[in-house]
């Protein structure tokens, strides 16, 4: 390596980066390869067990006549709405009670006996009382990731400290300010870990439920669909953009909420666990 | 007002808030508004449970899904704790399934029931594969993290103290890492047990609790529906309190790991 003298620190960097991305290239390199060679072998029939090539072709096919793009649209219009619903009414709920024990004490119990059960479950019931389509998947999203919500926002409300309160009040501050300025503050981490749990359950259920209600577009109907006509490369290439929709999740909103609730409110706990 | 007099008001409204619930549903399908398939009354779906349960046919539901769960379990602790404890003892092994665990963890379980219908065809075999995907990331997660989070002054002084490997990773490292370890397995149950409800609706076979609950919205028997949702609660309420509660109890708090996450 007698070139590594003259490199400078610049170009330094920029091997690095290159040898983390050969890094965490390869595996994916090795297991596209083991693939490859078993499809192309023959040992599966290819319809059931499709080339690489194939599914990169029907995942271009797909998204350049705009079939890919409108179901992904729609799965995602589908979870912001059924989240969106989930947000506004655990929040309410949670917050009030963690406030109140009256609210508290009547709500608790209904939400402990609805809670534990899997939210899919749940679903041939939905479809039974609201209809097939479109507004029963919204509402199950909403149902299933309420939960972990109301949960969260309860704990916060309750996990403020009372010498906070006391002292707000001691200085003059009205009932609204204290909400606004001591309450909601406080308890912001935990809404915000509710809500990072309600997106993610609501993204686990969604496919499904797109699976068993009747909705003419999303992904989840998409790679259902697909089964019907042995298209495995289509649902491939279904599953490719799901997994790359929850990895956008998971990179864009999860992290992000978690780093800004760690970072800013300094809970550190939740980054060193270890005793 | 002390604390008892407290207590006991908190599970007078309860109750009281449970009986009006159920007051109010009973009214509402008594009152004939609904279609009375679709809103069973509550003395009948106690009728259907009853009559299921001593028939055995609810029996077989339940047993035929524990099964699945718990055989799906079982393949997603022996794969995911080796490999989460390999990862976070060998870089190598860990710059190998990193990235392929990064990629695969964000794919919903659901999303691979149409792939392994097709594959595995409709049964056990598919929804016990689902079962497996769901419950391995969060078991592979924890472990990794518990692993590499044993203290290293531990480890080190283990080691001044004359430890070999062998008893350095029973004595250390295994009940230093137990608290993720038990998280990681109360997830990884919590997600089987999602996952074998969805798998059994969509890859149905002929028995099993979500089978059951899909398989009677074709015959409009809600009442069926709901007493499978009873013993779906059920069943997840004695593993999540009485199975995990226990473990936890001989476990972590017994070695003194009380810092335990927040179930």
């Amino acid at each position: 390596m007698h070139h590594a003298a003259t490199l400078d620190a610049h170009t330094a960097v920029g091997s690095d980066r290159l040898r983390a991305v050969a890094r965490n290239a390869f595996p994916f390199v090795v297991v596209g390869t083991i693939w490859e060679v078993v499809a192309r072998a023959g040992v599966f029939p290819r319809q059931l067990f499709p080339t690489l090539e194939d599914v990169a072709r029907s995942l271009v096919d797909l998204t350049v006549s705009g079939i890919l793009p409108h179901h992904a649209f729609e799965t995602v219009l589908r979870l912001l709405s059924g989240f969106g619903l989930a947000a506004i009414l655990g929040v309410g709920i949670g917050v009030l009670m963690g406030r109140s024990r009256r609210a508290e004490d009547i709500i608790l119990p209904l939400v402990s006996i609805l809670a534990p059960i899997p939210g899919l479950a749940y679903a041939p019931l939905f479809l039974l009382w609201f209809g097939p389509g479109e507004l029963s998947a919204v509402l199950l999203v909403a149902f299933v990731s309420m939960f972990s919500i109301i949960f969260n926002s309860w704990t916060g409300v309750k996990a403020v400290k009372e010498i906070w309160l006391r002292s707000a009040l001691a200085m003059g501050a009205d009932d609204r300010r204290v909400f606004r300025h001591v309450i909601l503050p406080g308890a912001l981490p935990y809404i915000l870990t509710g809500l990072r749990l309600g997106l993610a359950q609501a993204w686990r259920i969604l496919v499904a439920v797109e699976m068993l209600a009747a909705v003419p577009w999303g992904l989840g109907w998409l790679i259902f669909g697909a089964r019907e006509f042995l298209n495995t490369d289509a649902m491939m290439a279904g599953i490719v953009v799901i997994a790359l929709i929850g990895l956008g999740l998971e990179k864009f909103v999860f992290q992000k909420i978690e780093h800004y609730t760690v970072v800013r409110w300094g809970m550190m706990e939740a980054m060193s666990r270890s005793p | 007002m002390n604390e008892s007099t407290q207590r006991r008001r908190t599970m007078i409204r309860g109750l009281l808030s449970l009986a009006a619930a159920a007051a109010f549903y009973q009214l509402v399908a008594l009152s004939g508004y609904f279609p009375r398939v679709l809103l069973p009354t509550i003395p009948t779906v106690l009728t259907t449970l009853y009559d299921m349960l001593s028939d055995g046919s609810m029996l077989h539901h339940a047993a035929a899904t524990l099964y699945r769960v718990l055989l799906g379990f079982a393949l997603a602790i022996s794969v995911g704790l080796p490999l989460g404890i390999l990862m976070a003892r060998f870089k190598p092994v860990e710059n190998f399934f990193l990235p392929l665990v990064s990629a695969l963890m964000p794919i919903p379980s659901f999303a691979l029931v149409p792939l392994f219908m097709l594959w595995f065809g409709i049964g056990n075999l598919t929804t016990v594969l689902i079962v497996f995907y769901a419950a391995t990331f969060p078991m592979l997660f924890n472990t990794w993290t518990g692993v590499r989070s044993v203290n290293p002054i531990w480890l080190r002084a283990a080691g001044a103290m004359g430890a070999d490997e062998k008893r350095l990773f029973w004595k250390v490292i295994v009940p230093g890492a137990s608290p993720f370890i038990i998280t990681g397995m109360r997830q990884a149950f919590l997600r089987s047990w999602i996952a074998v409800v969805g798998a059994e609706m969509i890859a149905a076979s002929d028995y099993g609790l979500g089978w059951v609950i899909f398989d009677s919205k074709e015959f409009l028997q809600t009442d069926i529906m709901m007493a499978a949702l009873v013993v779906i609660g059920f069943i997840g309420y004695v593993f999540e309190r009485v199975v995990f509660g226990s473990i936890e109890r001989a476990t972590v708090y017994r070695w003194g790991m009380v810092r335990m996450a927040k179930g």
